[in-house]
């Protein structure tokens, strides 16, 4: 395949998926104009581009589909849920027949032309339609200026019974504006003539209204008003570069400053508008109301840059991985530099070292943050996704998305894509009543499945929430007592309960359904959730819903460890895990009777000896550490020879060979080249527990 | 013997005990010195833990033990063999923990005999053939059985019951 074949392929997976947010979205807010400008530019570009790579059934396709919403958007043709499911069905069919040319199926040509015919057929339903619509120019923009307005009212305003601040109230309406009231011509207390007006207001309005209905606002005081209107930014302008104009140009501009002053202040390199008011050469709300334009449009115009994204750069994603592999041994190599250069008493290796530690780490944060992706990507893919079960079950879902900006690692993102698919099912299956349920039940027919994401310390929390009819806690802990997994009088906590449907197996549906009651899933997002070094939770009230809160560590490359060692070798913990540490001597220990409990400010945590754990052999040392960790809530203890100290830890995976031991994470080289294994404290406190339950039966 | 016609390949030998194995040339990547092995708890007594290899985490096994031969301090002699297995389609780096290696051999096919069923004192599934030398004979491994999936959920199989 040639190159312009592989570059339309990503540009049109791209293109399609946003086709398909936009149309989703469009659904939910059909009188939201820009998203039918969002869906044709979407299906113009790829048609275009469909054209060049000589994908021809693309772009008719492309085509059809266009010319319809072109119609829709200028008004001649409804836009409802049957042209929505229309549009999508094509999205699917665009992306096969592109990925047919790639080696995948081949797709079905009477797909194609029964689908064209459809979107021809809904065009001749709306009959006239070639000439008018064909105004429309292919450069879809926002319609949005800015403009700057001086509005100076003649004295005597107030005597004709005009009041300035309704016209510029008005004139705020048509659009998002910042008004300056300028009050350098208000004279002195002695000669103010309260009668007469001597305000004037600079205000900076963008709006998608024209010139001429700016002027109308005034169309009553024209005659005794100086009114000013300048249109100073427009979507699609020219000198669309990010930087608006200086403080002082924009000064300039408005008369309000001689350029020869400009050049004279310019040259004392001060802070210019604090400058200029000091000197008395402009006034205070002159600087002010300038500095306001300049604000307002440098914004704007970032915002378009953001939209338009044309300063980035598409860079094969194996390649981001062999930077990051790079760093990875990079940041090793550097720790070994340190490590030498500690050990010697030279102050210039010892400079240089510093400096090395200092760039390595600074790399490694901003290689880490080239693999950062929003969620947002993903989020919409489940759009479709709640859309389309909701159908086949008879079930009216929405679902809401917050915090798609949330940043996470790339693979984080891919590999998150299943477990939340099942969490999302199983909330639509189990969770999200029928319409008539909920009607009776007192809550809108229509569901709600929230989507969330956001940044909490070293971690990403996704949750994802309906307002179902919750988890039902006697049904899950009878089927639990019936399995043998619960004693029929245990007393255990809601939340205890609910983490049961984690278990392999555990399914409460009574019907087995396509969407779930099969009790393979739960256990299964958990599993993928952990081997992203995560953990979930749920929580759930009766009647009010559930909510699945999944944390995830930012980034799986590096993360920031404690080395420990237990006789002689040495063990990382993950530092976003650890409290505290604490000595224990032996003394201490001999005082708890043989227990593992340690007494941290009159609180009792219980402790992992790891050297038994891990069956190293050998004596305890006279003084120990107990490094204390917080796990899922509770506070853990493990003890340890002792504590060597912080360590960049880059995570590399054990293999196969070593897939399934539990309580290792991964491994890690140090500065000496040795190999350290990364500790799972969660999963050596979970088995900690279990051995001690084992040996009580 | 000139008038054989059978294709001949090359075999890194090393020594197990008294034996001498060999492994197909195209299949060892290098020979290491013995470095400091990292020990993975609750794993088998053949796993001996991992190396860096190049920055690289690297699984060690001990050879003989997995040979079913008992296990034996290591001399200055032993040194870690790096193969390339294939597991599942998928390519593996391996080290492998020897007495000590011998030298790489020319051996051709038609000297090759298959295994013995009996009388080898050692897992017959993991041996290919037997290579006819002049004075003794070459043990030639099937590597990727030796490290084959079942091999492997044994490992995780043995490591959770080593858990309870």
């Amino acid at each position: 395949m040639s190159s312009i074949a592989d570059t339309f392929r990503d540009e049109a997976a791209e293109l399609l998926q946003e086709l398909e947010a936009a149309l989703l979205a469009l659904e939910e807010t059909p009188e939201e104009t820009s998203l039918v400008d969002r869906v044709f530019r979407a299906l113009h570009t790829l048609k275009g581009a469909g054209g060049l790579a000589g994908f021809d059934v693309v772009a008719e396709l492309c085509h059809e589909a266009e010319t319809t919403f072109e119609e829709v958007r200028s008004g001649e043709h409804p836009l409802d849920r049957e042209l929505v499911s229309l549009t999508l069905a094509a999205k699917d069919l665009l992306r096969l027949l592109i990925e047919a040319e790639f080696g995948g199926a081949p797709v079905d040509p009477a797909r194609v032309s029964h689908l064209l015919a459809a979107f021809r057929q809904r065009l001749g339903e709306t009959a006239s339609s070639a000439g008018g619509s064909s105004l429309l120019t292919d450069g879809v923009s926002s319609g949005l200026s800015t403009y700057r307005i001086r509005f100076r009212p003649g004295p005597g305003i107030f005597r004709q019974g005009i009041q300035p601040q309704l016209l510029l109230g008005e004139l705020c309406r048509l659009g998002d504006a910042v008004v300056v009231a300028q009050l350098d011509k208000v004279p002195p207390l002695d000669q103010l003539d309260p009668e007469e007006c001597h305000v004037y207001w600079d205000v900076i309005l963008t709006t998608a209204e024209d010139e001429n209905a700016i002027r109308d606002v005034f169309i009553f005081v024209e005659d005794d008003c100086e009114l000013s209107v300048q249109m100073i930014d427009a979507d699609g302008l020219l000198d669309d570069a990010g930087d608006y104009k200086k403080l002082g140009e924009i000064l300039v501009e408005r008369g309000d400053l001689p350029e020869e002053d400009l050049e004279k202040f310019l040259a004392e390199k001060k802070r210019l508008g604090e400058t200029l008011i000091a000197a008395g050469v402009v006034a205070g709300g002159q600087v002010d109301s300038a500095l306001a334009e300049q604000d307002r449009v440098q914004r704007l115009r970032r915002e378009r840059q953001a939209v338009e994204t044309s300063d980035s750069i598409r860079v094969k994603s194996e390649r981001l991985d062999k930077l990051v592999n790079l760093i990875g041994e990079m940041v090793t190599v550097q720790a070994r530099l340190s490590q030498l250069s500690n050990g010697r008493e030279d102050a210039a290796l010892l400079a240089v070292a510093e400096e090395v530690e200092r760039l390595t780490w600074e790399l490694r944060d901003q290689v880490l943050t080239i693999r950062m992706l929003p969620i947002g990507s993903t989020f919409s893919r489940f759009k479709r996704l709640v859309r389309d079960l909701g159908d086949e079950l008879g079930k009216d879902v929405m679902l809401f998305t917050e915090g798609g900006e949330t940043e996470l690692d790339k693979t984080v993102i891919e590999r998150l894509g299943d477990p939340l698919v099942h969490l999302i099912r199983n909330c639509i299956g189990h969770g999200i009543e029928a319409p008539e349920a909920r009607r009776v039940a007192g809550k809108s027919a229509k569901g709600r499945i929230t989507l969330s994401a956001e940044h909490s310390g070293a971690n990403v929390l996704i949750s994802v929430a309906d307002d179902g009819m919750g988890l039902d806690r006697d049904r899950i802990r009878a089927k639990a007592i019936e399995r043998g997994l619960l004693a029929p009088q245990a007393e255990v906590s809601d939340r205890e309960i609910f983490n049961l449907i984690f278990l392999p197996g555990f399914s409460t549906a009574e019907q087995v359904s396509n969407v779930s009651g099969r009790g393979v899933g739960m256990d299964v997002v958990r599993q993928a959730i952990e081997s992203l070094r995560g953990s979930v939770e749920v929580g759930s009230q009766p009647g009010r819903g559930s909510c699945f809160t999944l944390k995830l560590p930012l980034t799986l490359a590096i993360i920031d460890g404690l080395m420990v060692s237990v006789g002689g070798e040495q063990f990382i913990m993950p530092l976003a895990d650890v409290e505290e540490c604490i000595a224990l001597t032996r003394t201490d220990r001999a005082a708890t009777h043989g227990r593992d409990l340690v007494n941290v400010r009159d609180e009792i945590v219980p402790f992992i000896p790891l050297r038994e754990t891990f069956a190293v052999g050998g004596e305890h040392p006279e003084m120990e550490q107990v490094v204390i960790a917080r796990l899922e809530g509770k506070r853990v203890g493990f003890l340890v020879d002792h504590v060597v100290g912080e360590h960049q830890t880059v995570i590399k995976n054990l293999g196969r060979f070593y897939h399934g031991v539990s309580g290792i994470s991964g491994a890690t080289i140090l500065g000496d080249g040795h190999v350290a294994l990364i500790l799972d404290l969660p999963q050596l406190a979970e088995r900690a527990e279990q051995r001690e339950q084992v040996a009580w039966k | 013997m000139a008038a054989e016609t059978g294709e001949s390949r090359q075999y890194v030998t090393f020594c197990l005990g008294e034996e001498l194995f060999g492994v197909e040339v195209t299949r060892a990547r290098e020979i290491l010195d013995l470095v400091p092995v990292t020990k993975v708890p609750q794993t088998p007594d053949y796993l001996l833990g991992v190396i860096n290899l190049r920055g690289q985490v690297v699984p060690v096994v001990d050879l003989r033990v997995k040979m079913g031969l008992p296990k034996a301090e290591t001399t200055r002699d032993s040194c870690i063999i790096v193969i390339e297995v294939q597991v599942d389609g998928e390519v593996l780096t391996v080290g492998g923990l020897a007495d000590s290696v011998r030298e790489v051999l020319e051996l051709r096919d038609d000297l090759i005999e298959p295994a013995p069923r009996l009388g080898t004192k050692l897992k017959t599934e993991f041996i290919a053939g037997m290579g006819k030398l002049d004075d003794q004979f070459l043990i030639l491994l099937e590597i990727d059985r030796v490290f084959s999936s079942e091999e492997l959920t044994l490992v995780q199989e043995t490591g959770a019951v080593a858990e309870v």
